[in-house]
């Protein structure tokens, strides 16, 4: 008798067990599985693959084609003759493309010294979280440039390589939260041919970039290059920028002030004359435009 | 004495055993369609994980927001920064029972069509939701499928009205999830 009731104990505490295992099991049935981790990339920590004349820790996505439109008007400075600027025009086209999700390449054309340039850009480093930490983005960057003007002085001995400069440039980065993101970028800019032995060839700078970002879709950037001393003749200024990027589904428009006439690089940060205390600033803008060249498997 | 041993040894184990029936995915798909007739905006997720509770009727499914595919790269960071914040709100869930789990025959292969009830969390905002879906049993894989619209507004997913005519105000939903039996 005793053992048939403990039994009989026993079957309902059992039955009572199941029953609490299998409420415990619809609480979360998810939880399973176990939690998968995953690691999630630092995405949009620019509005596009510039910060305004520097090159961002962002690059175009994989297989697509960004078509940049760059434009600069004439400097403030030049008085309501020029309408403040806006009667000149220096103008660079831009083609970006990614090869990868982190190899970027691309071509532009400036009216600027008529200078054509290629660069190629890596991502070595992605800011990650989850099952793969890491704290900072690192790109690096390389240029260069063809200076396509007739030579000054056509009857002298002058070599093609005269020409050329070549950039190097690596971005080092951290997107903050949605709204801070901050980048340093040491940067060298070599020119094969300068005007005077007083100038460098080697030119090394460390050039910086931020952008806030004010709403969903508006973003304030600025960025500043600072050159270290006694590389360029006098006069060159370190180029300054300040802008607002405003993305409107596939386009990116970016306006801006900045004392930097030209827009690849040697000619943006080693070639300023513009001072920003004496109104040579120029407005100008950007623009981005995307294409989607190769559909991404689903 | 001892039926009542073997007796309840039985109970014991088809107790457990339906306890055991229950089928999972990590690699169900979600798809979804917010078009309109000036943009195409459809995205797919091949990573949502799902778990349904044979004997309950009890459901669960979750996916990652950045695992949704887009045609444009773009237009998916477009996607996770300014409409579904996926860095503050990664996951989409949905946890809700079948309504008539009874009636299904999970080792019988069958197609049944189901009324589905539950908590649908998108956007950090959750909301009742029902509706219809399907189960398919086909040898030993359960294939769980829906179909739906969901109103973005419900979830809290402005759209500004620049871009207002180009997306449609409800993303049409589509569910197709192949499970298999959870092995413990």
């Amino acid at each position: 008798m005793n053992t048939r009731f403990a039994i009989r104990k026993g079957f309902v505490a059992l039955l009572l067990l199941c029953g609490i295992l299998g409420l415990q099991a619809q609480e979360d049935l998810l939880s399973l599985l176990g939690e998968e981790e995953t690691t999630d990339y630092a995405s949009a920590s620019f509005k596009t693959n510039r910060v305004i004349n520097l090159h961002s820790l962002e690059n175009t996505h994989s297989g697509v084609l960004d078509f940049k439109i760059n434009h600069r008007f004439g400097m403030l400075n030049q008085g309501v003759y020029d309408l403040f600027g806006l009667d000149n025009a220096t103008i660079r086209l831009g083609l970006d493309y990614g090869i990868t999700k982190d190899l970027q390449i691309g071509v532009g054309r400036s009216t600027y010294q008529k200078m054509i340039d290629g660069y190629a850009k890596y991502r070595i480093l992605h800011q990650s979280s989850g099952k793969r930490n890491m704290p900072i983005t690192l790109t690096a960057v390389a240029g260069m440039y063809i200076n396509t003007l007739k030579w000054s002085d056509p009857d002298r001995e002058n070599y093609f390589s005269s020409r050329l400069s070549y950039s190097f440039q690596a971005l080092i980065g951290r997107k903050f939260n949605d709204w801070i993101t901050v980048q340093l970028t040491p940067t060298l800019i070599h020119r094969n041919l300068v005007a005077t032995t007083a100038e460098a060839n080697d030119v090394y700078g460390l050039g910086i970039g931020v952008r806030q970002r004010i709403t969903r879709r508006v973003t304030l950037n600025a960025e500043y290059m600072y050159l270290l001393p006694d590389q360029v003749r006098d006069g060159i200024m370190n180029s300054f920028s300040i802008g607002a990027d405003i993305e409107t589904g596939g386009h990116v428009f970016q306006l801006h002030l900045t004392n930097s006439t030209g827009m690849a690089e040697p000619t943006a940060f080693t070639e300023t004359t513009g001072d920003w205390l004496d109104g040579g600033i120029h407005f100008g803008f950007n623009i981005s435009r995307v294409f989607t060249i190769v559909k991404p498997k689903i | 004495m001892k039926k009542l041993l073997i007796l309840l040894l039985l109970a014991a184990s088809t107790l457990t055993s339906i306890q055991a029936q229950k089928y999972f995915t990590r690699d169900g798909m979600i798809s979804f369609s917010a078009s309109s007739p000036l943009e195409k905006i459809d995205a797919t997720n091949k990573g949502a994980t799902a778990v349904i509770d044979a004997a309950s009727g009890a459901v669960e499914f979750a996916v990652l927001i950045k695992g949704f595919i887009f045609e444009k790269a773009l237009m998916q960071e477009h996607f996770n920064e300014n409409y579904m914040e996926s860095g503050k709100y990664p996951k989409a869930t949905f946890k809700g029972k079948i309504a008539d789990a009874s009636s299904i025959k999970w080792t019988k292969n069958g197609t049944y069509p189901v009324d589905v009830k539950g908590i649908m969390t998108i956007h950090g905002v959750s909301k009742e939701v029902k509706g219809k879906a399907t189960i398919q049993v086909n040898g030993g894989r359960i294939i769980a499928s829906s179909n739906f619209e969901l109103p973005l507004a419900d979830y809290d997913i402005s759209i500004p009205s620049v871009v207002a005519d180009k997306i449609s105000k409800t993303a049409k939903v589509s569910i197709e999830v192949a499970l298999a039996e959870l092995k413990r």
